[in-house]
């Protein structure tokens, strides 16, 4: 029987090689994955994305509990992204440690994943790990990113509702406007709210949401809450889960949902096929013209844009 | 751009609550390039291999202190194999007295160290048994 097959009838071994498989882009992985493909595009795909330290695996933890023992019981799948040193390739993923409440449910399946060098907040692989997840039957399939700043934005196109993770004391009001990590929220959480200085981070980051979403223009546009929690003793988790209900329901019911696989899938294809291109050409021409276009672009006499044009007009540079 | 990795679970069974030793371990083994999930204290038998079947790691590394070793390291060798996962190699570090190490190697753990064990000689042994359960698997 093939890894996909045995995937669907619920092995979970077989899971976990499939995803050793398509990390390392074995080919068995990406044979798996397109047996799986026709299986996918059920789960809702959630991002739990915020720096370093604001909790983000505690309230994945308790956000998975919480949906577990909830009124659907959605089947949860975890990936959780931790950063792989770019000195030795070798990485420490400690996401586990603060998901000890799901230890022992088989409707939980938690992958700890290292970046491998890739930028963004996620690795290279995440998205086919995720469709792999998708297509193994998880209702609900999360990603934790790596901790993250103002830039690692990946996440947002690959989940259908990003959580953004604050917490007190991290930030002050030029943080939380500045361009990037705050865009892509669908929820914000407070986490730690529990802490001095809460209820100001809640109350600024309201006020900035309010002067970006003009009352105007409520109802067609979503308007993300802004929550408190306490993750580690399951405070205010629960609104979480609703409101990541709510966003879905928003995604559906104005059809953003198909509008954002049609715009992945493109991107995605668009992605494969400039790969796939570069390949072909290396293979269709000697290395030999692309190092003397090199050489000539060092020595400043072509401009790198020009150089490549030259290659592909199949001129001797 | 295929990359294949080694992935060791470093995991502390039992209730005793010192686990230095075992992230120093994992330190090394990630500066030798390896994915070490790390899965913190006081762990069951029943969640170690949870995580190995999850992570599909090559490797397991086991660090016990408490003296419940004969209990703990055994249990979890049963629950890979029930599992499927006989090829997974088990090494344990921590204070094993030396009259445990043979009952310990017949039941299938790859290495033991004891404490004074350099971290490079740890390194060496987790490649060494990765080798060998490949060519299991």
């Amino acid at each position: 029987m093939d890894l996909a097959t045995q995937v669907r009838e619920g092995d979970r071994r077989a899971l976990g090689r499939l995803l050793t498989l398509i990390e390392n882009d074995d080919p068995e992985g990406l044979e798996g994955l397109s047996a799986l493909y026709p299986h996918t595009g059920r789960a809702h795909i959630v991002g739990i994305t915020g720096a370093s330290g604001t909790g983000k695996s505690t309230l994945v933890n308790r956000l998975a509990y919480t949906l577990r023992h909830g009124a659907s019981r959605p089947t949860v799948a975890v990936v959780a992204v931790d950063p792989s040193s770019p000195f030795t390739g070798g990485a420490i993923l400690g996401d586990r440690i603060r998901m000890h409440d799901l230890a022992g449910d088989r409707g939980v399946f938690i992958r700890s994943m290292a970046s491998r060098g890739a930028l963004g907040g996620l690795a290279a692989a995440t998205g086919s790990l995720v469709a792999a997840l998708d297509g193994a039957g998880f209702d609900i399939v999360m990603i934790e990113t790596v901790g993250a700043g103002q830039s690692e934005v990946e996440i947002a196109r690959t989940a259908h509702t990003t959580i953004v993770v604050e917490a007190p004391g991290l930030g002050d009001e030029v943080q939380a406007i500045k361009a990037g990590i705050l865009e892509i929220a669908d929820i914000l959480v407070v986490n730690k709210a529990d802490r001095p200085g809460a209820d100001h981070a809640v109350r600024m980051l309201r006020a900035t949401l309010e002067a970006a979403y003009p009352s105007a223009e409520a109802g067609s546009r979503w308007k993300p809450p802004v929550l408190p929690t306490v993750a580690t003793k399951g405070d205010g988790v629960e609104e979480v889960a609703q409101a990541i209900f709510r966003h879905r329901e928003f995604l559906v019911g104005t059809g953003r949902l198909e509008r954002f696989r049609r715009d992945r899938a493109r991107a995605e294809m668009e992605m494969l096929l400039r790969e796939s291109l570069f390949v072909h050409w290396r293979k269709a021409n000697t290395a030999g013209e692309f190092e003397a276009a090199l050489e000539r672009v060092l020595a400043h006499q072509m401009a790198p844009r020009q150089a490549v044009e030259t290659l592909l007009a199949g001129g001797k540079v | 751009m295929p990359q294949k990795k080694t992935r060791v679970l470093v995991a502390k069974p039992g209730l005793d609550g010192h686990d230095r030793g075992a992230k120093v371990i994992a330190r090394a083994l990630r500066d030798s390039g390896m994915e070490v999930i790390y899965t913190g204290l006081r762990q069951t038998p029943e969640m170690i291999a949870e995580a190995a079947l999850h992570e599909d790691v090559d490797v397991v590394g086991l660090s016990v202190l408490s003296g419940a070793h004969m209990a703990l390291v055994p249990r979890v060798l049963e629950l890979l194999r029930g599992q499927g996962q006989g090829h997974v190699r088990v090494l344990v570090g921590g204070i094993i007295p030396d009259e445990d190490v043979p009952a310990l190697k017949a039941l299938g753990v790859a290495e033991i160290f004891g404490p004074g064990t350099t971290t490079h000689s740890v390194v060496e042994a987790v490649r060494k048994a990765v080798a060998t359960g490949q060519a299991e698997a």
